[in-house]
């Protein structure tokens, strides 16, 4: 059965889109990862046009976002000023992200952008995960206890940065422009790749900032909500490459998949599946650099103008 | 009642004439679609329009269809260390969005080239000027020619010989083709009767292509009030994901 997306503006598969959407959240419910990195992607091989796969994404990422942030607000589980000094970094970065997203796609290079974004990120984010899951591979994984035995304490330059805030929640005393600072990377990622940043975010307020664990995850579900939804809409009025239909298929069938996957999470093995999904990740990297490097069939490409 | 006024109208200017057609004054060439509307509905899978008319004799009828023009923005890829990129792109303007020329026999056998340039017969006699002033000329019909390949490509340029049935020379019908991906707009189409390399009689008949339904309804949505929708998309997310993180407390 075809289903037409109105602002994508070609018919696709209902099926294929709801086997991916539950796929995807399955994933993301198994490993409580957001999915968004993986379903971009995943958009863009069965034909959505790039942008409007990016677009469409961090709507997605909105309903999957204030789910898991209303859960955690209510065991207290947020640092609001926190959260707010990032949302304010990110809008920034997301502003200049959907402009920037609109500027390659009037040059003709976003597609190639979106492309070679993946390439790294896919190509990063799996290379770790199989590093971590390969069993023996890392077994007491000296690199993050490095990192975190650095943790409070330590003193470095980024210490020195001035509009020191206390953090109460989180027990800190530091520069505001620091959370700012990654809200703002975090945001272009957001707007320029349809992911969500939770992987970039976790590990920053865990290792740069020095946050306890306990109000990492509440904290940055509240960034992404924010950031993305303020991206959803700065896509929509710029680009106007936001699909409901598309984003309400995948919406609706990747809650299920992720309730699903979170019930499942207990009862498998968690190793092989991992070491699966880092796999698959990889594979999707390598297919997207395939794409960039092999001579194309037809070295010419359409577009229209758009007008000034 | 303009009928016959128009009537009265001729029988005045040629008397002569009239007495000798008493019934209507012969046109060469009459066509007509079986429908002057598509409707493309979320289930839109492409549809067939059958053009029809008569000639008052023997000759060849070509077909010119021409979907709503804009300017199109060619690229061409090339390689650049490892990557493939966009290095050269050419604006070409009024380029047809669809077009498709339907004739009893190749149009090169019975039209001129002259005509075929001045009427735009055939794909390759679109015209299609361009903003960019200094590309060499050789280049610019490379870039002429890839995106008449890339639009036959997706189903949108076509030149059909033989789409047209004759019949004991006076009758004429031919299917007009419209793909599931055909852009909305005013159409023409353009029906030329021809005789020893001349044109003897033209007409256009007009066809609307829109979008109606839902879908349609979204599209224009998004693209007219696009601050509304963003905001409406956001708070349906956000209202979607508070009612599965209720819904899924309870279970």
């Amino acid at each position: 059965m075809q289903i037409y997306l109105p602002i994508a503006e070609l018919s696709v598969n209902i099926w294929l889109v709801l086997g991916l959407g539950g796929l995807v959240g399955l994933l993301s419910g198994l490993f409580g990862v957001g999915g968004g990195f993986l379903m971009t992607p995943l958009l863009i091989f069965i034909g959505v046009p790039p942008t409007v796969a990016v677009g469409t994404q961090s709507v997605q990422i909105v309903a999957s976002s204030v789910s898991g942030m209303l859960a955690h607000m209510r065991r207290n589980n947020v640092d609001f000023l926190m959260g707010g000094v990032l949302t304010a970094g990110g809008m920034i970065g997301s502003s200049l992200g959907v402009y920037l997203f609109n500027l390659l796609k009037s040059s003709g290079h976003i597609d190639l952008t979106i492309s070679l974004g993946y390439v790294v990120f896919l190509g990063v984010v799996g290379g770790f995960m199989l590093m971590e899951s390969l069993p023996g591979a890392l077994k007491k994984r000296p690199v993050a206890q490095a990192l975190a035995a650095r943790g409070p304490g330590r003193h470095i330059w980024m210490h020195g940065l001035p509009f020191k805030i206390r953090f109460r929640r989180s027990k800190l005393y530091i520069s505001a422009l620091l959370p700012a600072g990654i809200g703002f990377l975090v945001g272009l990622l957001v707007a320029m790749m349809g992911v969500g940043g939770g992987f970039l975010i976790v590990p920053a307020m865990i290792y740069l900032l020095g946050m306890p664990t306990q109000v990492v995850i509440g904290t940055s579900l509240f960034q992404i909500t924010f950031v993305t939804a303020i991206t959803a809409l700065l896509q929509a009025i710029v680009n106007q490459s936001v699909d409901v239909v598309l984003a309400f298929l995948l919406l609706v069938i990747a809650v299920v998949g992720a309730q699903i996957g979170a019930r499942l999470s207990g009862k498998v093995k968690g190793e092989q599946l991992r070491v699966m999904l880092a796999g698959m990740v990889l594979l999707v990297a390598i297919s997207l650099a395939i794409g960039l490097v092999l001579t194309p069939k037809e070295p010419f490409s359409l577009s229209v103008a758009s007008t000034p | 009642m303009r009928k016959l006024l128009l009537t009265f109208a001729l029988l005045a200017a040629f008397p002569a004439h009239a007495q000798e057609a008493p019934h209507a004054p012969e046109v060469p060439l009459v066509a007509d679609l079986s429908s002057h509307l598509v409707a493309i509905t979320s289930r839109f899978t492409g549809t067939d329009v059958l053009l029809f008319g008569a000639t008052d004799g023997p000759g060849d009828v070509a077909v010119v269809v021409t979907g709503p023009k804009r300017d199109e923005v060619v690229r061409h890829k090339t390689r650049v260390g490892p990557i493939w990129l966009n290095t050269n792109d050419v604006t070409l303007t009024s380029v047809p969005s669809y077009y498709r020329v339907v004739s009893s026999r190749p149009v090169e056998e019975f039209v001129p080239q002259t005509l075929l340039t001045r009427h735009e017969i055939g794909v390759d006699n679109i015209r299609m000027p361009t903003t960019d002033e200094n590309i060499p000329l050789n280049q610019l019909a490379e870039f002429r020619k890839a995106l008449v390949r890339l639009k036959t490509s997706e189903g949108l340029y076509d030149q059909g010989i033989g789409a047209i049935n004759m019949m004991s020379n006076r009758l004429f019908r031919a299917e007009l083709h419209f793909p599931s991906n055909v852009p909305v707009g005013t159409y023409n189409v353009q029906v030329y009767l021809f005789r020893e390399g001349q044109v003897v009689a033209a007409e256009i008949v007009p066809l609307n292509i829109s979008k109606i339904g839902i879908g349609a309804d979204i599209y224009d949505f998004a693209h007219n009030l696009a601050p509304l929708y963003g905001l409406l998309a956001v708070l349906l997310a956000a209202g979607a994901g508070w009612a599965a993180s209720a819904v899924f407390r309870r279970v």
